[in-house]
Parts: C-alpha cells; sequence; structure tokens
C-alpha cells in the first residue's frame, strides 16, 4: 500500500473513533435535558406559590425591610455568576462570563464596586487565569444541583446584603444565568435579585392583574417578610441552578450535534481522497507494467537482428 | 355538600400533595392554627411540626413538614416547606436510628428533623 493510502486510512480511523465519542455525548446530553427541564418543572409550583407570598406581602403592607428598599446611595454589589463545571459546550460559558463582566462593568460605571461570587469550575477559571478577586466560590454539582446547593449558595449572599454597607456587606444582589429558553435557544441574562422590585416581581406570577387579597400576617407582617424572602432568595437561586443546567446541557448537546456532523464530513473527504490516492497508486502500476513490458518487448525486438 | 378548600402541600423540588379538603391544622410560630373553608386571607411562618389535614372523603393525612409557610386565600391554602413530608413515607425504624445519631453526635438540627418525622408518623396512626 502506497504511503499517501496508508495515512488517508489512519486519519479516517481515529476520525470515525472521535465521531463515535461526540455521537455518545451528544445522546447523553439529550436525556439529561429531559431530565433537567423535569426538574425545573418540578421546582416551578414552590417557586410560584412563593413568589405570589412575597408579592402579597410586599404589597399588602407598608413596611420598610431593608431587603425591599433601595439603598439611597449603593456602594456595593454582589454578583453571582452561573457556570459549568465542564466545557464541551459551545459558547455557553463564555457566553455567561460575558454577561457578568458586562454587569460588572456597568456597575462599576455607576460607582459600586463589585463582589464577585461563582459557580461551577469554568468561570473559577477564568476568573483565577485574569487574576480576579472572587469572593466566594462553589464547583462540583452544577450538572444536577439540588436545592441543599441553591442554599449553600444563598447562605453567605444573604448574609452579605445583610449586612451594613460599611461592615463589608452589600446593597444589591445580581445574578447572571443562562436561561433555558428552548432546546435550541439559551441566552445568558442578569437580573437583579435584591432590592426587589415589586412589579417585576408581580410580572412572573401568573395572573397577572389579579388583585391580591388583604392577608392577615401571622405573627406579623415584618416577622413573614423576614422569614419570607431568604427563602426567595435560595428558591430563584434554584431556580436558575436549575435552568443553567438544562441550559448546559442543550449546549452540550448542540456542540457535540456539530461535532459529529463535521467528523462525518470529514470522514467523506477523506474517503475520496484515499479513494483518489488508491486510484492513482493503481494507474500508476498499471503504467508501470505496460511501460516495463513494452520495454522489454523492444529489447527482445531489437535482439532478434 | 360541605364547604371545601383546596390544598396544595409543595416541597422545594416538588409537590407532595394536592385536593380537596375540609380542615387543614398547622403549626405556625404563634401556635397551631386550624384554616376551614372561608377562613381569611392568612399568610404565616410556619414551625417544623406536624400538619394535619382532614380530606373531603373523611380521610386524615399527616405530613411533616421542617419550616415554611402557609397561606391561604380564595378558599386556597397552599403550605410551602423547604422539606416536606407525607407521613406514609416516613420510615419510623431508619427516623429512629436517626434520632439516635444525632443525639450521640449532638446535632440539634438533625434531632429536631427526627423528631418532627416521628411525630408526624406516629400522628397519623
Amino acid at each position: 500500500m502506497g504511503a499517501q493510502l496508508r495515512v488517508y486510512k489512519r486519519r479516517i480511523r481515529s476520525v470515525t473513533a472521535t465521531k463515535k465519542i461526540t455521537k455518545a455525548m451528544e445522546m447523553i446530553a439529550a436525556s439529561r435535558v429531559v431530565k433537567a427541564q423535569r426538574k425545573v418543572a418540578a421546582s416551578t409550583p414552590y417557586a410560584q406559590e412563593l413568589t405570589r407570598a412575597v408579592t402579597a406581602v410586599g404589597t399588602g403592607s407598608n413596611i420598610k425591610h431593608p431587603l425591599t428598599t433601595e439603598a439611597e446611595n449603593p456602594t456595593r454589589a454582589a454578583v453571582l455568576l452561573l457556570t459549568s463545571d465542564r466545557g464541551l459546550a459551545g459558547a455557553f460559558n463564555s457566553n455567561a462570563i460575558k454577561a457578568a463582566e458586562q454587569l460588572t462593568e456597568r456597575l462599576e460605571r455607576e460607582g459600586k464596586q463589585v463582589d464577585s461570587y461563582i459557580v461551577g469550575r469554568r468561570g473559577v477559571a477564568h476568573y483565577n487565569f485574569r487574576e480576579r478577586k472572587i469572593a466566594e466560590s462553589w464547583t462540583g454539582f452544577t450538572d444536577e444541583p439540588t436545592y441543599a446547593d441553591a442554599k449553600k449558595v444563598a447562605a453567605p449572599l444573604i448574609e452579605a446584603i445583610e449586612q451594613e454597607t460599611a461592615d463589608g456587606g452589600v446593597d444589591e444582589l445580581h445574578i447572571v444565568y443562562t436561561e433555558f429558553v428552548s432546546m435550541m435557544t439559551q441566552t445568558a441574562i442578569d437580573s437583579r435579585l435584591l432590592p426587589l422590585r415589586l412589579e417585576e416581581v408581580a410580572a412572573q406570577t401568573e395572573k397577572k392583574d389579579e388583585i391580591l387579597p388583604l392577608y392577615d400576617f401571622e405573627p406579623s407582617a415584618e416577622d413573614v417578610l423576614d422569614a419570607l424572602l431568604p427563602r426567595y432568595v435560595e428558591s430563584r437561586i434554584y431556580n436558575a441552578l436549575l435552568q443553567s443546567a438544562a441550559s448546559k446541557h442543550a449546549a452540550t448537546r448542540r456542540a457535540m450535534k456539530s461535532a459529529t456532523d463535521n467528523a462525518g464530513e470529514l470522514i467523506e473527504t477523506l474517503t475520496r481522497l484515499a479513494n483518489q490516492a488508491r486510484q492513482a497508486e493503481i494507474t500508476q502500476e498499471i503504467s508501470e507494467i505496460v511501460g516495463g513490458a513494452s520495454a522489454l518487448a523492444d529489447a527482445t525486438a531489437g535482439s532478434d537482428y | 355538600m360541605a364547604a371545601e378548600l383546596h390544598v396544595e402541600l409543595v416541597a422545594a423540588d416538588r409537590q407532595v400533595w394536592s385536593g380537596e379538603a375540609t380542615l387543614v391544622v398547622a403549626r405556625t410560630t404563634s401556635g397551631d392554627i386550624g384554616v376551614m373553608p372561608g377562613h381569611q386571607p392568612l399568610l404565616g411562618v410556619l414551625e417544623s411540626g406536624p400538619v394535619t389535614i382532614r380530606t373531603s372523603e373523611g380521610a386524615t393525612v399527616v405530613a411533616a413538614v421542617h419550616g415554611g409557610f402557609i397561606s391561604f386565600a380564595d378558599n386556597k391554602l397552599s403550605l410551602l416547606a423547604e422539606i416536606a413530608e407525607l407521613a406514609d413515607e416516613i420510615d419510623v425504624q431508619r427516623t429512629e436510628q436517626e434520632l439516635e445519631r444525632a443525639k450521640a453526635d449532638d446535632d440539634a438540627v438533625a434531632q429536631r428533623r427526627a423528631d418532627v418525622r416521628l411525630r408526624a408518623a406516629a400522628a397519623a396512626r
């Protein structure tokens, strides 16, 4: 076999092996998207009821709570960025990181100091490489986040927002995550969790023009809000974690699908080239044989005389 | 027809129970509260403890609820809890072991959690 042909054969073999791997990863990601979507759906009733309750307390009482009132002169903000632990998901992580950077820039322009909180090894690696300060980071659960994970993430954030700004607390809490719109579309978005914008919260509940009844608070509106808001933050973070996980799997699936398609195309091209090389080899062999035979015939014809 | 109220018992990651009921008894931070159809709109903070739901068929559903909220409006009652389990889902033997272990480790949170579970399971029987 000619050297050229052997090289092609070897490349085809290696690309075929790669294709098998990417195909398998695509299928795994596809099944995980469905699972993650189911988890998002399962967490919706709790989030919805909680949002309703927060709206009810927020609109139904005139209390001023540090978590619902905007600081007059906000000087510090916390940004929570959700990325994944593993790559191979196309632009998933870089989009989220880019959104976080834009938000950070905007906040800094407004004169606020930004503390970065990061979930996922990819985001942590990005910040470490650029030697940026990370207030706190969590890794290891981004593929299948549980409510306990969300609580773990929320705890220091709630603590920071409850603290006075002068003692290292923050005035605002922003979250950057990838929203799962559909299998094909996932967008990195940022939203402000705290202080609450009640109109925005109200817009999330299903019935927009619903008039909320006047609630009787037990023990008091203030205590209820005190207990509600941390849960609300946890539930929002949980929801963001789940959506981020679903988006990551969808992005992986898409990236792996195009990798598989590319591998298929490459195999086709390489097969053509290999066929050409084989054909060229055969042609050459034939012309060598024919050339050799006619040279031989010429030689014997000459020796007859 | 006896008046009914619609109950939804939801935990953070799933819906635990939903259906029609005639009476729901839960423990808020300021004491036990019973909610019957037509109650005034209410929003309260729950203590860890068993929640008793008397369904419209006359059966009793007991659930262990670990913190959370109760909200009632328009004859719809929602019980929100980070963790909520129905009494039939609770494995008494295992919970007793957990309680022993929590006592040995001096883990107040785990001890209370196990205690709530056992009380709920006992109330269901």
